[in-house]
This record gives C-alpha cells, sequence and structure tokens, in this order.
C-alpha cells in the first residue's frame, strides 16, 4: 500500500523539482538581470502571489468566481448534454438529426461567436456560463451516447422479448451501461469548462474580475509574477476538477466497471 | 423412448427467412412435441440461430406458418449476457423483475435457483468476478427462475473450454431431467447434440435446409458414459458424415 504509493508520487515529484530546476537556471543562467522581469524566479512568484495580500485576495477571489462559473456551466451542459443524448439513443432519425449540430458546437470558433454572445447576454456571469456550456457539452453528449448505444443486442433481446416498456429499457439497461462512458464525458467536459471559463471571462474583459480576466490585466501590466501565479492557479484547479471526476467514476461504478477499477 | 405428450408445443410449417437479397432459411418444417430435448445442428452460417429468433418471436418469417403454445419462453445465448452492474443475485432476477413480479417472490425464486446451480455463494458478486462456466450457469438460472416450458438455446457453451463445457453438459441434463422443460439447442458440435438430445436435425450450409434427422436412442437420466459406448460413436459418425456432405 505504501509502497504503491511511494512508486506512483516519486516519479511526477522529481519532474516537478526538474521543472524548477530548470526554472532556476533560467532565471538566474540565461536571463540578464534587466530581463529577469520576463521569468522571475519561483520564491518571488508565490511570494507575490500568495503572500502580497492584496494579490492573494483578487487570484482568490478570481479563482472563486472561476470556479463558480465553470461548475454552473457544466452542470447546465450535463443536464443539456445527458437528455440530448437519450433523446438521439432513442430513435436513429433522431441521431442523424442532432449529430451534426453536436459536432457544431466542438468545432465552432469560441472567440467568433464572443462578441455576439455579449451582445446578447452582457458580460456578466451568465454570458460566461453560456460560454462554458458550449465548450464543454460535446464529450458529454458523445459519451453518453456511446454508452447508452453499446449494451449488447442479446441483452436488447431480452428486454424485447419480455415486453419490456421504453422507459424501463432506458433505465435499466441503457441508462446503466451509458455511466462509465459518462463519466469519461464528464472528466474530460470538467476540463474544457473551466477553459471555458476563463477564455470567455478574459475575451468578455468586463464584469466581475474572474481568472481569465486576472491573466489579461497581470499581462498587460507586465505583472509577470502574479501572472504566473495566477496561472498556477488555474492549472491547478484544472487538475483538482480531474481528479474530482477521476474519483466519483471510480466510486461509483468502479466496482464494477472495468474502466474505471484499478 | 421417453415420455412425449404427443403433441406439438412449437411447429414451424414451410418456414422461409429471407434477409434481404440473402435466403438464410428455405422450407422448414419442424414439429417439436412437449419435453423433447431437440438439437440443430449445421456449419456456421446456416440459420441455426435465426430459427430460435423465429421461435421466440424476435423475428418473423418471411413465409410460411409458426404455431407456438406456450408463452413462456426462456432464452440462452452464447455469451452469458449478464450486466457487470448487478451482482449476480440481481442478474438472475432481472427477468422475473421485468415480468414485474412481486420483491419478495424474486428474492424467493432467486436464492432456489441459486442454490439449484450451485451459485449460492457467488451471489453477491459481480460478473466480472466470475469465470466463464460460472458466468453461463447464472445466465441460464435468469431464464429458469421464470420456469420456462421451452427453452432456446443458441450454442450457450460454445465459447467455453472442453472440461467445463463437458460438465455443464452434465448439469443441463440434470436439469433437463428434473425440470422437463422442451428444449431446443443450437451446437456446432455433435457430440454435444447427441450427449443432450432426444432427436437432432442436421442443416446444410446457407441457405439453411434440413438435410437429416436422428432418433437418439438413449434414455433419460442419462450417465455420462454413454458419450464412451459404441452405440453413441457409430451415431456420431453418421451425423458427422451428413455434417461434412452438407457444408
Amino acid at each position: 500500500m505504501l509502497r504503491s504509493y511511494i512508486n506512483r508520487s516519486v516519479p511526477p515529484i522529481l519532474v516537478l523539482l526538474l521543472v524548477v530546476g530548470i526554472h532556476y537556471s533560467i532565471t538566474y543562467g540565461v536571463l540578464e538581470p534587466t530581463r529577469r522581469f520576463l521569468l522571475p524566479p519561483p520564491h518571488s512568484i508565490i511570494y507575490e502571489g500568495f503572500f502580497v495580500p492584496k494579490h492573494r485576495d483578487e487570484i482568490f477571489r478570481g479563482l472563486l468566481l472561476t470556479t463558480k462559473v465553470s461548475l454552473i456551466g457544466l452542470g447546465i451542459a450535463y443536464l443539456i448534454g445527458f437528455f440530448t443524448a437519450l433523446l438521439m439513443s432513442q430513435a436513429k432519425w433522431i441521431e442523424r438529426s442532432l449529430y451534426p449540430w453536436a459536432v457544431f458546437t466542438q468545432t465552432v470558433p469560441i472567440l467568433a461567436l464572443v462578441p455576439t454572445i455579449g451582445f446578447w447576454f452582457g458580460f456578466d456571469i451568465q454570458a460566461r456560463i453560456i460560454v462554458v456550456v458550449i465548450i464543454s457539452i460535446f464529450p458529454i453528449v458523445i459519451n453518453t451516447l456511446t454508452g447508452l448505444n453499446g449494451a449488447s443486442r442479446n441483452l436488447h433481446d431480452l428486454f424485447t422479448l419480455h415486453k419490456a416498456s421504453r422507459w424501463t429499457r432506458a433505465t435499466k439497461l441503457m441508462i446503466p451501461y451509458a455511466l462509465p462512458d459518462m463519466f469519461t464525458g464528464l472528466r474530460t467536459s470538467a476540463g474544457l469548462a473551466i477553459i471555458g471559463s476563463i477564455v470567455g471571462d478574459f475575451f468578455f474583459g468586463r464584469g466581475s474580475p474572474g481568472l481569465g480576466m486576472l491573466l489579461k490585466v497581470y499581462s498587460s501590466r507586465l505583472r509577470t509574477e502574479e501572472l504566473l501565479s495566477a496561472t498556477f492557479v488555474a492549472c491547478l484547479l484544472g487538475v483538482v476538477v480531474f481528479w474530482t471526476f477521476s474519483y466519483l467514476g471510480k466510486r461509483l461504478v468502479g466496482h464494477w466497471s472495468e474502466a474505471w477499477s484499478g | 423412448m421417453t415420455d412425449f405428450k404427443i403433441q406439438p408445443i412449437i411447429t414451424f410449417s414451410s418456414v422461409s427467412k429471407n434477409f434481404g437479397e440473402i435466403s438464410a432459411l428455405e422450407n422448414i418444417n419442424i414439429s417439436v412435441n412437449h419435453g423433447e430435448f431437440l438439437a440443430l445442428i449445421g456449419p456456421s452460417g446456416c440459420g441455426k440461430s435465426t430459427i430460435l429468433r423465429l421461435a421466440s418471436g424476435l423475428d418473423s418469417p418471411s413465409s410460411g406458418k409458426i404455431d407456438i403454445s406456450t408463452d413462456k419462453v426462456g432464452y440462452v445465448f452464447q455469451d452469458a449476457t449478464l450486466m457487470p452492474w448487478r451482482t449476480v443475485r440481481k442478474n438472475v432476477g432481472l427477468l422475473a423483475e421485468l415480468e414485474k413480479f412481486d420483491k419478495e417472490i424474486i428474492k424467493k425464486k432467486t436464492d432456489d435457483i441459486l442454490e439449484l446451480v450451485g451459485l449460492e455463494d457467488f451471489a453477491d458478486h459481480y460478473p466480472f468476478a466470475l469465470s466463464g462456466g460460472m458466468k453461463m450457469r447464472a445466465s441460464l438460472a435468469r431464464s429458469l427462475v421464470l420456469d420456462p416450458e421451452l427453452f432456446l438455446f443458441d450454442e450457450p457453451f460454445g465459447a467455453l473450454d472442453l472440461i467445463t463445457r463437458g460438465r455443464l453438459n452434465v448439469e443441463l441434463l440434470q436439469l433437463y431431467t428434473s425440470k422437463k422443460f422442451t428444449s431446443l439447442f443450437v451446437t456446432h458440435s455433435v457430440e454435444e447434440a447427441l450427449f443432450l438430445s432426444s432427436r437432432v436435425i442436421v442443416f446444410s450450409g446457407r441457405p439453411g435446409k434440413i438435410k437429416g434427422e436422428f432418433e437418439v436412442p438413449f434414455k433419460y437420466p442419462r450417465d455420462t458414459k454413454i458419450r464412451y459406448s459404441s452405440e453413441f460413436a457409430e451415431l456420431s459418425g453418421e451425423v458427422g458424415k451428413i455434417l461434412e456432405d452438407s457444408s
């Protein structure tokens, strides 16, 4: 137990140390003192971002707002995505009608839509949530649909033989079968939701500041320390969300799904 | 011979089945009596499985007529088709659940059947923890819960190793001898067909037609030793020969 824990955690920590080492050697070895603002050393990034109260509060509030927007957006994307997939699984013609539009949400250049969304919905939280929904809905729809369509023909035959209703077939066969794939979709979408929330924030550039807007402000003021702190926090948020959904998937379907066990 | 009620439980009259341009079955006439164990044997793709799908009503014939006098039909597939998210017990109870039986009754029936097939100790395991043979027993048990009068077997043991397959053959015979359900059993194995059934029908390759029919004279309950008798070997040779000519 302890051993496997060590085996799993030591290599990534070594990579981290290596990266920190490279970071220091670039700051002090490569950059001239006058150009050192391009890559301040790790300790001053940590100090400026997390120990100066003004910056810390700014980043923390930004993090809270970004998290909130991401999670609300992800929740809405999940509800819409799940029911869209369920609808698509009920008849081939529905699937054929909706599939291209699901792909469309994935291929649309979100930046092109941002001005329109701002125009219609303002620049505050609901507009950002809409960006999150658009950016994160596709993996939920596609993975859930794959799962819903994945149960074996023989199992479907058994349900047919015993005259199961559409509802029974969906709730006792298709939805349980889809759960592992659904969690795969959710985990992917969770990462995208954070990206969406930061991107929306960054380009709307108005309203209360989330991490995206902070990144913009810091970079325009050449505040490299805060910029990198905020970037780090954004990355950390992504990792935490990914882990959370991995954990949820493992807890909820890991006891029977090979994809989620271990 | 055994004491069949001479009254068919299912009759195929000049049944043909096409899938688009392809003719899968041609002019099939079969009558299966109550309590009979009928084996269907033939090369791959000869439409044996289609016969079971037609018998169960999952498909309908392109022409001809099927008369069936029971609605208590059990269907066992080549793979166990268990639901991985349900424990063995919940899997075995599935069909009873679909038939909206009372919870208490489902529990009682499930427990009885689990004991009958020797899975009572694995009732709370998930399918991934079971061996192939145990999965198949669970699959059989799932249908047995509803006490079918007609059992359709679509090569149920085809994917198992020979030792497990032999053991499950014996167990199936015991179940058949005690429960007396009628069986339509599709298989690729001559030995399995002769060991289990009271009658064997041999099919030709596509389109599937009936090539030959054999009465199997061994009395139930059967001893596993019949497989090593000269009579068995002789019959097996005859069936094998027709099978070879037909493929």
